[in-house]
Parts: structure tokens; sequence; C-alpha cells
């Protein structure tokens, strides 16, 4: 039975359709990744599912709860955390962790219970009483994390969970999200446009102007595009060429001073290429395809084509910053 | 559909963040103490003392109309900047009504509010007014009463202001007018009729007349009240009802 079910869900803006027909199911604890351009529809949809848009068609259901007929017992059940930081700066991480406790009706002494447990697993005990103001962009997401878990949610959704961070907090965050979701049995739904990330995910949704156009495990998909690619460099390549023709029937390149040959389980091909040729080898390096080759392929342009996205995240920022500060 | 953990929980997070932001608390103070000594006392020399008040006298009721009118106004567009900064998505997920969001809001605001309006107070032996403890907690009383109107008018307009940018044109168009347009500094009867017209359908009007009627006993017009108590408490009540579920209605419309 799966926990979260899509069936042909649209969203229309006026003269924008957002999100264009899209049907997916989600089964309990799996991690499942919605990856695509910014604009993609990915925000919509989360949107939709948590209860702060209507759809224009289609239905979506998430532990059996209609997201538009009960919003109640969808919210209940879900836990959410999004692009932008939702915390109040003004607060310290105590009084934001029991704001949210309150709101979901948790009662006192579980409550106090919750926010020491999840401080502690987000490492972030010896901050309780530090307002949020004086916290890192790691620190915050870490926090947020902690909020949108401290209810037990069945669902966590996850909206770029980890953009405008850095690399190194990025996978931290994420070694986070992997320990928490083997230990609550939680289920992760998520967006992104970083393949690093999407590489995190069981299955994937490729999404792209509004419409699903693949799904599958990371490995699936990139199957999908082509086969992986072995570089070669040998003591005599011409008659390594030879040698591979006749051995696997596959026609190798050569290319930068060394060979270049398309195949498939490149990590299996490798041995037995070395061990079937007759010179040396001197070196092997092994290319896998990644979830961007997908995305070119499906679409015919790269994800990260609208690589200012990250530049308008930072005047995005900025422009708070500023105004807070003039407040 | 009233949840009242929510409620509670909304307003404890308005009276924390009101005690931590000092500036904000002395703002507030020194605006009516500005108006009063300053403005107030250059008035004096121009008008003559009639029944029994100074011009001193008359605008303090006008003071604390002001202090709640601001503060009120404050508080409740404290929703565009939880809107613009986040904070206002975490309390739309959680399962909660959008009422009790609107509720909570107007109880925090209407506290802080009336709080001010009480320290305005303290200015009371300086003006040579004296007040019993009766006509204090008929002060307290009517400053809930204008505190809620105001701040149930705010929330509905912050729940219609999209971004920050209209806070300008709220503070310029509506807040402004709304002072001066109020009778808190002179009286509604001496207006131009269109002035006055328009000084007739602003509800801080009657409140402030409200606070003319318990602090400035006796007077007569112009310096003293100008209308009736009851019509005074019935025109605010009757407008907190209206704007309350407005904002409340204005709050469950989305997408």
């Amino acid at each position: 039975m799966p926990i979260i079910n899509v069936n042909n869900l649209s969203k229309k803006f006026k003269s924008l359709t957002a999100v264009n027909g899209i049907s997916f199911s989600v089964n309990e604890g799996e991690v499942f990744g919605f990856l695509g351009p910014n604009g993609a529809g990915k925000t919509t949809t989360i949107n939709i599912l948590c209860t702060l848009l209507s759809p224009t068609g289609g239905t979506a259901t998430i532990a059996g709860h209609d997201c538009v007929a009960e919003p109640d017992a969808v919210r209940s059940a879900i836990g959410l955390i999004f692009q932008d930081t939702t915390l109040d700066t003004g607060l310290t991480a105590y009084e934001n962790l029991k704001f949210h406790a309150y709101l979901y009706n948790l009662d006192r002494k579980l409550a106090e219970k919750r926010i020491d447990e999840m401080l502690e697993v987000v490492e972030l005990t010896a901050r309780k009483r530090d307002l949020i103001k004086n916290f890192s962009g790691g620190m915050k997401r870490r926090l947020e994390i902690a909020r949108g878990l401290l209810h037990y949610p069945r669902v966590l959704f996850l909206d770029e969970p980890t953009l405008g961070l850095d690399p190194q907090t990025r996978s931290t965050i994420w070694e986070f999200i992997n320990t928490l979701r083997q230990r609550e049995k939680i289920t992760v739904f998520m967006t992104t446009h970083y393949m690093e990330e999407a590489e995190n995910c069981g299955r994937i949704a490729i999404i792209n102007n509004g419409k699903i156009i693949a799904e599958g495990t990371p490995a699936k998909l990139k199957e999908m595009v082509r086969g992986d690619i072995v570089r070669i460099s040998t003591e005599d390549d011409r008659k390594a060429i030879a040698e591979i023709k006749g051995i696997f029937n596959i026609a190798a390149r050569n290319e930068n001073g060394g060979l270049f040959l398309e195949t498939e389980r490149g990590e299996e091909f490798i041995p037995r290429l070395i061990h079937s040729l007759t010179m040396k080898t001197r070196s092997v390096s092994l290319e896998k395809p990644t979830l961007n080759d997908v995305f070119l392929k499906l679409t015919g342009r790269t994800i990260r084509d609208d690589v200012l996205t990250d530049d308008k995240e930072v005047t995005r920022e900025f422009v708070r910053s500023h105004r807070r500060a003039q407040r | 559909m009233i949840q009242l953990r929510p409620i509670y929980v909304i307003c404890l997070r308005e009276f924390i963040k009101f005690f931590r932001e000092k500036s904000r608390l002395l703002g507030t103070l020194a605006r009516p103490v500005l108006w009063l000594f300053v403005v107030g006392n250059g008035m004096s020399s121009l008008i003559k003392p009639q029944a029994g008040f100074s011009y001193l006298q008359f605008i303090f009721p006008g003071m604390i109309g002001m202090t709640i009118l601001f503060s009120s106004i404050f508080s409740s567009i404290s929703i565009v900047w939880d809107r613009e900064f986040g904070f206002m998505k975490e309390m739309l997920v959680a399962p909660i009504s959008r009422l009790s969001i609107v509720i909570g809001k107007a109880i925090s605001g209407t506290f802080i509010s009336v709080a001010q309006a009480v320290i305005i107070l303290v200015l009371i032996p300086f003006l040579g007014i004296q007040i019993t403890f009766m006509q204090f907690i008929e002060v307290v009383a009517v400053a809930v009463l204008v505190s809620f109107c105001i701040t149930s008018m705010g929330i509905l307009i912050a729940a219609r202001l999209t971004s920050f940018d209209g806070f300008n044109i709220i503070m310029n168009f509506l807040v402004m007018p709304m002072l001066f347009l109020s009778g808190a500094m002179y009286p509604v009867t001496s207006m131009p009729p269109a002035l006055r017209h328009l000084t007739q359908i602003n509800p801080l009007t009657y409140g402030i007349d409200a606070f003319k009627h318990i602090l400035l006993r006796n007077g007569t017009p112009p310096l003293g009240p100008e209308f009736a108590i009851v019509l005074d408490l019935a025109v605010v009540t009757g407008i907190s009802v209206i704007m309350l579920t407005l904002a409340a209605l204005s709050f469950r419309r989305k997408e």
C-alpha cells in the first residue's frame, strides 16, 4: 500500500501550467526524489501535497488521506523542510521547537522529551538556548530537520534540502537524514536539482515542464542513456584495438593518447579486458553516466543550464538580509 | 475550529519577541511623550483652556489612541514579516485552523497594545489629571476593545498585502490619516465638513472619544467628548466583529 498516491495531478496558474497531469506513488520507507531544473513544477507539487495549494485537477493522498478533503489529517502525517528557512530568527532553538510541538498538539512533557531528543540527534544540544540569528546556514538546516521530525511524521518532505549549503555541510545533512530515516522508518519525499543529491534516492522521477519524463532507480535511469566508458592506455594501442575488436566485438577508438570504448557494466568488464589483452596496460579508468547525462538525453539540455539560479538565490538572500537590517 | 494550545503558543511567541525587542518598546513610548510635551505644550499657548480642560489634557486620550493604533498595526503587520521570512509556512502547514492563527495574532496584538497604553498612563500625574482606580479599570477595558478592533483591521490588511513594500503605503495612506482624522489632536466638530465625514467613519475616533469620556469627565465639546459613550462602544465593538470575521475569511483563501 503506497503512502503517497498521486493521480493525474495538475495545477494551472492563469496562463502557466506548473504541473501537467503527473502520476506516481511512493511506498512506505522509500526515499523518493523529484529531480528537475528550477521551474519544473517540483515545489508546486510539494505545496499541493502539503495542502498549501489546491490542485486544478487530479487527486493526491498521503497515508490514505486526501490532500484536499482532509488537510488536517494530511498535515499531522507530514513534516516539511522548505527551500528557504522558516525558522523564527528572533527566537531560540528551543523556542522554535516548542512552538512547533504546541502547533502539533504534543503535550508538554512529551514536547520537552522530544525537543531534547531531536536536538541531540542534530547535535545542537549545546545551542538550545541560543537565538537562531546567530546560527550558521548548516545549523539552521539541521534545526529545521529536527523540527520537521519533532511530531514523528510518517512522511518527511524535503524541498531542496541543501540548497546554498557547502558540499561538506551537504553531506553531513545527508548522513543525518539517512540515519534518522532508518531509525524512524519514515518515508522521504525530496526535490533537488543537485545530481549528487539525487543519488541518495531509492527512486527518482525526472520532472521537466510540469511532466514526469522518466522514473526509476538512479542506476536504472543511467542505464537508459548509454553504457559505461572505459579508458585504457596500453603499450601498443593499435594492437589493442584489434584484440578488443576480435575478443569482445567492441570498436575502441584512439583518443588523446589512449583508448576509449563503451560497454555495459564497466567494473566487471575491466578485469576481463586486462586479462585478455596480450600487451601490458599502463592505466585504466571507468566513467559512469551521471543523472545529468540522463536529463540531457531526455530533454536536450543539462539540468544546470540555469546555473544562474544560484546567483539568484544569493541575490534573494542579500535582499532579505538587507531588509532585515533596515528593520 | 478554535484550538487553544496553538493560540496560546502563537501569543507566547509574540510576547517573547516583544519583550526581546527593547527598541520597539522604546519607540512606542517615545512617540506620545514627544507629542504631548512638544506639540501639546506648543499648541497650549494658542488654545485657551475650556470647561476646565487644557489642550494638553485634551490630547492625552488621543495619545492613548495613537499608541494603540501604532502598536496594533505594527503587531498585525508582523504577519507580512512572517510571510516574507517563511515562518508563516510553518503555521500554515501545521494541523491548525486558519481561524486559530487569526485569533492568536489578534489576542497577542491586543495584549501588547493594551500593555503599552497602560504604560502611557504613568504620564497622567504630569498632566494635572486625576483618576480613580475605577477610571483606570475603565480605561483598560476600552483599551482592550480599541486594540482588538485596530489589530483585527491590521490583520485583514496584512492578509492581503503580498509584500512588505505595501507597508509604507499603509503607513502613509491609512495609519497617519487615521491618526489625524480621529479627534486626537483637534475636535471633530470644529473640522470642515469633508474632513468631519472622514473622521466619522474612522473607528479610532470613537475609541478616543470613549477615552475622553473616562478621562475628561464632565468635559464638553470642543475639548471634551463629542459622541454618546453608548455610540462609541457600539461602533468599536461592531467594527471589531466585522474586521475579525473578514480577516479570518481572507486567511482561508488559498490559490
